[in-house]
Order: structure tokens, then sequence, then C-alpha cells
């Protein structure tokens, strides 16, 4: 067969099997039919549920505005697949072209597409991690146990680590009057993952909606009751937290380990893939028939030094689960580069938060427009006389010109005026960071180095 | 100069009735600046959008002033102070945040759906008063006085007062359309004055709604206590003159357009008649292809912007043709065609950005009930005339009159 037939077969007859039944294995699947491939499709999932949607389950189901069980994703047409749910792939045999299931069974692929994505971080003391009332949030499931819980009126919740989610959960209850307390290694919540001149502002967010912050601290033990209910939190200096709600939000974990000795090049970082979301084996050469997309991929982007970026947003999940699929089924030529500008947002508090570029690569901040007092600006952030990244809070709608300005490399800092342009905005100022190399909640996008066999867990971007 | 320049062209009246090929001249100059002192014209979909989100342009009226044109809204001759489409953050937004409370979400979500039913009732009174006569002007008899009804009753300004603040509405509207004819400066005065004395009418109500809210938006508007805290009077006043022009110029061309393109291509006239669910399509198509705001002429940059290689130097005016946005051919495919079924719709004409158009959810909800109604209940209805006569206006551009022939109203 020449390359055209057996592309032409593959698009016809292929088998492709998706594992990770989730936002980015789903609209792969949809991009896949919508590009005419009628061959089987088997999805893959260890969920028991149909692709659903996460951002909410820190919002919405939170507040009691959404159900949990009725979060599922939207469709954007029939994908017409085998659905394998409640069942994990435990392994992969590459030469074979095979994926092994839990339930022992096996199913071959012509193409795989990998989207496991990650999971929360467990308290890492186990005996405590199983007391009644501590919760993860990633899944549908604990979104349930959690709400109930806040249903049930706590006397005080306790969230661990003021990332994103941990913040937006605090958000959470104090927008139904519950007694929140947050506890934060770094200075502030969101360092991680906007530095500290930002997480001032969100620090200042917090106390004002009667948020308990604790920052510099850790949590050292969760103490129980006989009855195996959580009662209580011993703080690194002292502290002692009564609560009955316990929410661990110290970031995620790739989903990668079901690839050990697998031979492709995945770690906790994830899995290395080329810009055109093929994955890399662990000696650095990229394999034809195994893609990756969603939070579970890293991939090297040219608008940062071709390092390997690794992001945990929904946006990137979709675009690359569409870029992956493209390719799948098209030859060499036709094949596109994912090349998402990274973009994030939430809402706590009220505030509308959203970045774009790589904030934590920024050395210094300039607030180009509003004022952190105010907490309505946008802050620019700025890497080797160069724009790197930006944030807003509620000013949503001036990011896509700096995302224009991330991918023209504009100067930094940013001489011309701009409406609003406070006296506090003419100067940068240092962003902050916390050392990277600190575990923390995560900072939602990070920069993993340039080798695709990167298997260590911690990683220094490369800053000054 | 032999030739009559593009953007005279555009605001000449002869051209009213079909300025595309004109927007079509302009997209072989994307970015075009034909007399010094004069504004650059952009017309790309890419360029209009990035530079309606680009924090260098500015809406501030007294930066316009300065780049030379003699602004109504100036708050020296009218002592009323420009309403927030002339401002730029910060006032802006906090305006716009204290507007927005009584009217959309997150603090007023279902306000426009909730009107769902009066819009409804206002529309089947219209034209059932239509009575026995078998033409009909859509302009008069229909899509005028509806907005103005809904946009009376959302203020709660008088109905039977129309009259009397249409008076001053005409020359205002009249001092926002760029005619760069001789007339220009009396045109502003007039535009000026009457701004002034529609603002001592509302100030009247206003009055009236502070001492005794009735829950209409003027009483939210002065007793609103949200985190922004209140309006001054001042401020409450000039944002009720933008509402009320804002919110019954613009619908009635949105209609007209409509009903003229719907007779212009009757086979979209009997689909929706006979499914009423295509009118969603049909308004977003028809915003892109007849938008009622063709361009927007009131943005200066306050630094020196490059745009297609065009040095546009700080301090120029700008004008964003939204119309020919809308049909610019590397954004849309066949942009010269109506067709509602485009799967990629999104058009220009609620502009972008921080300006987008405040009332667009009320006035996409006016556009669907009066045009599934009007092509639900007129049997076999006619162009009188086409093109019919334009209004002068060339930024607020629509039919002055639509005769339309018809053999009976259905129930
Ligand atoms: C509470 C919460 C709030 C969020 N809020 C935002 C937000 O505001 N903005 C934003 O941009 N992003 C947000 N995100 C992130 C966003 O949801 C993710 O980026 C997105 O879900 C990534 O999709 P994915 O398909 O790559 O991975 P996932 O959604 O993680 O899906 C992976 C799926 O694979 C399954 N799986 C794993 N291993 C196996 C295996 N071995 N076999 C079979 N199946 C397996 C998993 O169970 C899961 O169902 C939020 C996430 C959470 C949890
Ligand atoms: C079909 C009808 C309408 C069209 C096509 C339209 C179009 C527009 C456009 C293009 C703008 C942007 C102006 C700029 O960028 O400077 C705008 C702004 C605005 N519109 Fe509309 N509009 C319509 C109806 C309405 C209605 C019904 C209301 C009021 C209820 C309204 C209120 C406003 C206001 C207040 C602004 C200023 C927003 C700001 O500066 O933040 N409009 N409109």
């Amino acid at each position: 067969m020449t390359a055209d037939d057996h592309l032409a077969w593959l698009r016809c007859e292929g088998r492709i099997v998706i594992v990770g039944a989730s936002l980015a294995g789903l609209r792969a699947a949809e991009t896949l039919r919508a590009e005419g491939f009628t061959g089987s499709l088997t999805m893959i999932g260890d969920e028991p549920y149909e692709p659903y949607d996460r951002p909410p389950l820190s919002k919405a189901v939170l507040l009691g505005k959404a159900s949990a069980r009725h979060t599922a994703l939207p469709r954007r047409r029939d994908v017409d697949a085998k659905w394998r749910l409640g069942v994990a792939a435990t392994g992969l045999d590459l030469s074979a072209q095979r994926v092994r299931l839990a339930d022992e069974d096996e199913v071959e692929y012509d193409r795989l597409l990998i989207a496991t994505g990650v999971r929360a971080r467990p308290w890492p003391k186990e005996a405590e991690a199983q007391l009644d009332g501590v919760f993860v949030l990633r899944t549908r499931d604990d979104a349930v146990g959690l709400e109930q819980r806040l249903r049930a009126s706590p006397r005080r919740v306790l969230v661990i680590g003021a990332g994103f989610t941990g913040s937006e959960i605090a958000s959470a209850c104090r927008e139904q009057g519950i007694a929140v307390t947050v506890a934060e290694r770094g200075g502030a919540p969101l360092v991680g993952a906007l530095g500290g001149v930002i997480g001032a502002v969100a620090a200042v967010l917090h106390r004002e909606n009667g948020v308990d912050l604790r920052t510099g601290v850790t949590v050292t033990a969760l103490e129980g009751d006989p009855a195996g209910r959580v009662r209580s939190a011993h703080l690194s200096d002292g502290a002692v937290i009564e609560t009955d709600v316990v929410v661990v939000a110290l970031g995620a974990t790739r989903n990668t380990e079901w690839l050990t000795g697998s031979g492709l090049g995945a770690g906790p970082r994830g899995i290395a893939c080329d810009a055109g979301c093929r994955a890399f084996d662990f000696r650095g050469i990229v394999t034809d028939d195994v893609y990756v997309a969603g939070d579970v991929a890293r991939s090297p982007h040219p608008l940062f030094g071709y390092q390997f970026l690794s992001l945990e947003h929904w946006g990137n999940a979709v675009s690359q689960a569409e870029v992956a699929a493209h390719n799948m089924i098209s030859a060499s030529a036709d094949r596109r580069p994912h090349m998402w500008v990274p973009a994030f947002w939430s809402s706590q508090f009220g505030v509308n938060i959203k970045s774009v570029g790589v904030p934590p690569m920024g050395e210094e901040i300039m607030i180009t427009q509003g004022s952190l007092a105010e907490r309505r600006f946008v802050g620019v952030y700025g890497y080797q006389g160069r724009v790197i990244a930006a944030v807003s809070f509620d000013n949503t709608r001036w990011l896509d010109f700096y995302q224009r300005q991330i991918e023209t490399a504009a100067p930094f800092p940013v001489e011309s005026p701009t409406v609003d342009r406070r006296p506090e905005g003419r100067r940068p100022i240092p962003s902050d960071f916390p050392d990277p190399s600190l575990p923390s909640h995560g900072p939602t996008v990070t920069l993993s180095g340039y080798s695709p066999a990167d298997r260590r867990l911690v990683f220094s971007p490369a800053r000054r | 100069m032999t030739h009559h320049s593009l953007l005279r062209q555009i605001t000449d009246y002869a051209n009213r009735a079909n300025p595309y090929p004109l927007y079509k001249e302009l997209h072989n100059t994307p970015v075009l600046h034909e007399e010094d002192g004069g504004p650059y014209l952009v017309s790309s979909y890419w360029d209009i959008l990035s530079l309606l989100h680009d924090p260098r342009i500015s809406s501030d009226a007294a930066n316009l002033a300065a780049a030379g044109a003699d602004e109504m809204g100036g708050v020296a001759e009218t002592g009323l102070p420009p309403s927030f489409i002339r401002q730029d953050p910060p006032e802006h937004d906090r305006l716009r945040r204290i507007a927005n409370r009584p009217f959309g979400p997150p603090h007023s979500p279902r306000k426009i759906d909730s009107m769902r039913g009066e819009l409804a009732g206002i529309v089947s009174g219209l034209i059932d008063g239509f009575g026995q006569a078998r033409q009909i002007d859509v302009v008069d008899q229909f899509a005028y006085p509806f907005p103005v009804t809904v946009i009376c009753r959302l203020l709660g300004v008088p109905r039977e007062d129309e009259p009397r603040f249409h008076t001053w509405v005409e020359p205002i509207v009249a001092g926002l359309d760029p005619d760069t004819g001789k007339d220009d400066a009396e045109r502003r005065r007039g535009a000026q004055e009457a701004r002034m004395q529609l603002g001592m009418y509302l100030a009247q109500l206003v009055e009236q709604r502070s001492k005794e809210p009735t829950g209409d938006m003027l009483s939210e508007l002065v007793t609103s206590h949200g985190p922004d805290g209140p309006m001054t009077t001042m401020e409450v006043l000039s944002t009720a003159v933008l509402l009320l022009i804002a919110g019954h110029e613009t619908t009635v061309n949105l209609i007209t357009n409509g009903m003229l393109t719907l007779l212009r291509h009757p086979e979209y006239l009997e689909r929706l008649r006979n499914d009423p669910g295509l009118v969603v399509g049909i308004v977003e198509e028809l915003l892109r292809y007849e938008p009622p705001v063709q361009l927007v002429p009131q943005r200066t940059c306050i630094a020196d912007i490059e745009v297609r290689g065009t040095t546009i130097p700080k301090g120029s005016k700008i004008w964003l043709v939204l119309a020919a946005g809308n049909r610019d051919p590397e954004r849309f495919t066949d942009p010269d065609r109506f067709d509602p079924d485009r799967k990629d719709i999104q058009h220009l004409g609620f502009g972008s950005g921080i300006h987008s158009c405040f009332g667009a959810p009320l006035a996409r909800l006016e556009a669907q009930i009066a045009l599934s109604e009007l092509a639900r209940r007129l049997d076999n209805p006619r162009l009188v005339k086409d093109p019919p006569p334009y209004r002068q206006n060339a930024v607020l551009r629509g039919p002055r009159h639509l005769l339309v022939d018809f053999d009976a109203l259905r129930p």
C-alpha cells in the first residue's frame, strides 16, 4: 500500500481508540467524525459517566445553582462510538498497537489518542485522607459529596491550598455564608499562577469577603474523632482549626502511571508530544500512531522558546483535541501545529479573572490599565524585554489586544499610552513569583524544559 | 482632486440606497486616509475587531474634539456631560455598570426576557392597527412606533410625549451624521441645543422619580445604590438621553432593513412564516448584511498605531466601517449573499469590546418578534418601491419609508 492508500484506508476502515472520555476525548471524537472518519471509534474512560464539564464543579455546582449530575458536555455532533465507560486502561503495547483494560480485555488500534488528563493530588497522609469530611475536587462524584456537606451547615470549612480551585471553593462557601479558613504555603492566594503582586490583590479579595486566610503556613496534620470524622487541623504555626469539612486543593497529578514501561515519553509532568500532538517515545523519537491532547500533554510552543508547556486549561484541551484529531487522519503535509496561546479564566468573589500567555515566565509586571486597589485592572508580564503574558481582573474585553502583543513579542515595558493608565502603571515592578521548585497548589501552566523524555518531578523554568 | 474621495462618496446621500460597492472599494485600501486632517477609514473585519479591543484607541469626546471635530456632547456648551458612549474607562465602565444594574445580568438577569410578552403585545396591537388598509408604511406604522414604545416603557418616559421629544431627537441624530458638508457647524449647534432641551425635559421626569420611584429605569438610575454608588443627576440625564436615542433610532432600521431584505429574498420570508425559529439566524445575518449602524466615526488614537503596515499617527480620527467589515471577503465566504444559514455569522453589527452595544439583547428580541410577526400575519406582502427612499443619515442608515402592499391580514 502506498502512503495515500493507507491514509484512505485508515479514514474509511481504520480503528481509532481514545483513552480518557472527558473534554479532550469527546472533542477529538467529534472532530474525527466531522472530518469524515468512518472507521471504528472506541472511547475508554474510567469514570462511569458520559463526558461532563469540570469548571462548573467549583462554581455553580457548589453554589447549588447547577446540579453536578447535569453538567454533561454539550455534544457538537453524534460520534457513533463504542463507549467503554467505567473501565480504566492499564497498559499499552506500542509494537502490538494494543491497549490493555482493567477488565483484562484488550483493544487494538491503528491510531491512539491519549487524553487521560490529571487527577487531584490527594492529601499525602493516607490515614488522614481517609477521614470522613476530607475531600478533593476533580470529579463529579467529588462535587456531589462536597456539595452535600456544604448543604449540611458545617461549622467551618478548611481549604488547603489557595490556587484557582481552592480560591473558587472558598468563594462559593462565603457566598453561602459558610465560615471558611484557607491555608496556603505561599505568601498569598494565586501566587504560583500569577505572582505576588496579583496575589496581594487576591488576598484582599479573600479577606474582604470574610475568608480567614492564613498564608505562609502548611497544614501539618488532620485529626479525626472516634467515629472517623475529621474534627480539626493543625497548622505549622501551631494554630489549630476546628473544622468538619476539609478540601485538599493542592494541584494535580498527571494520569500517566498506566503507561509505565510502555516506552512512551510519559512521566509525572505529562506525556511529551510534538507540535502536531504526536507522542514522543522515551528515546525522544516521535511516534506516528499515538497522539496526546488535553491536560495530560506537554507540548513545545514556539512563542515560549520551544519549551514544553503543561497546561490545565479548558480551552487548550479543546483546541489540542481538535488538532490531534485532524492530524491523526491527515497526510503529513496537511497536518496542523497546535499553537494555542495559553488562556485561563476563573471567577471568584464576584470577580472575573482571565490570563493569557505564561505569567510565571514574567520577571516583571506593569499595570497598564485600571488600578490594583480598585481590583479592576490589566497587568502585563514582561520577560527579557518582551510581553509574555497578561492578566485581567474584571477587564476581560481588552485581553485580545494583549494576546496579540504576546504573539508578536511586543516590547516590554509597555511604553505607549493606553486608556485608563494610572500613575501606578507607568513603571514595571518585579512580578514576585515564588521559587518554582517549591511545591504549591500548582500554577496551571508550567514550563517543563526542553527534554521530551523529562521525568523529573520538579523542574525550574529558565528564569534568571 | 478629479475624483470625489471615497469618504465623500460614502457620506453622499446619492449613494445611500446602496453603499456596498463603495465599501468593496474600501477593501482595496484597508487603511484609507484621503485628506489631511481627515479620518483614517478601516474596513477589514479583523482590523476593526482588533481596534475595538485596542486600549490605545479612545472614545473620549475630549480627544475627538482635539482631533478637530467640533463634537456634540462637549461639556462646555450644553452643560450636559458626555454620555458613556463618549467616555473612556474608568468613567465609562462605572457608568455602564450602574446603567446595567436594572437592565441585565448579573443584577437583573431576567429583565429582558421578562419583557417578551409585553413586546409581543405591542407588536400585535400595531399590526391589528393596520385595519382594513392593504398598503402600509412599515416605518411609520410599525418599525418606528414599536421600539419607541418599548424604550419609553423601559425608561419610564410617557409615550404620549413622543411628538415632543421627537423634535429634539431628530437634530441630535442628524448631528451624529458625519456629513462633511458645509453646514456642519450649524448642524452641530442644532444638535447641542436639542440635546440640552431633551435633557431638560428628562430632568423633570428624573426629579419626579427621585421622589416617587416607579420601578422603571429612570427611577432605578436615580435611586441606584450598588457598589458603584449613585450617578450624579447630570450623569443620569446624559445616560437617559443616550438610552432614549440609541433605543429607538437603531432598532427601527434593523426592522425596516429586515423587512426590505426579506421582501427581496422571498424564499426566506416563506421559510420564516413556516418556521418562526429561523428568525434568530435571520436577525443575526441582517446585522451582518444590513447593519443599522454602518460605521463608528467617534474614535481617536492616543498613540501611533500600526495597522497593516500603515502608521496611524497619534491624535488621528479613525472611522471603523462596520458594514464593510461585515462584508469582508477575508472573513466571510460569499459576503454579498444574504444567507441566514451561515454557520458562523459573528458580525460587527453591535460593535465589540467595552463599548459593544449595551442594548443588544433588547434589540435582538425586538427584531425577532417584529419580523416573525410581520412574516406570519401579512398575506402575500410586496414591495411597492425598490429601492425605497432613505433617511439622510450615513451612520444610522435605513429607509425613511417602506411601502408594502399585501392581500390580507392573517389573525
Ligand atoms: C474544579 C475544576 C475547575 C476548573 N475550572 C477551570 C476554569 O475555570 N478554567 C479553565 O480553563 N479550566 C478549568 N479547569 C480545568 C479543565 O476542566 C481541564 O483543563 C479539562 O477538564 C481538561 O480536559 P481533559 O479532557 O484533558 O482532562 P480531564 O477532564 O481530566 O479528563 C481525563 C479523563 O480521563 C480519565 N482517565 C484517566 N486515566 C484513565 C485511564 N487510565 N483509563 C481510562 N480513563 C482514564 C479521567 O478519569 C478523566 O475522565 C477546572 C478543573 C476543575 C477540576
Ligand atoms: C438594532 C439595534 C441596535 C444596533 C445595530 C446597535 C448598535 C450599536 C453599536 C455598533 C454600538 C457601538 C458604538 C461604539 O462602539 O462606539 C452600540 C452602542 C450602544 N448601544 Fe446599541 N444598537 C442597537 C440598539 C440599541 C438599543 C435598543 C439600546 C438601548 C436600550 C442601545 C444602547 C446602546 C448604548 C447605551 C451603547 C453605548 C455602549 C457603550 O459605550 O458602552 N442600542 N450600539
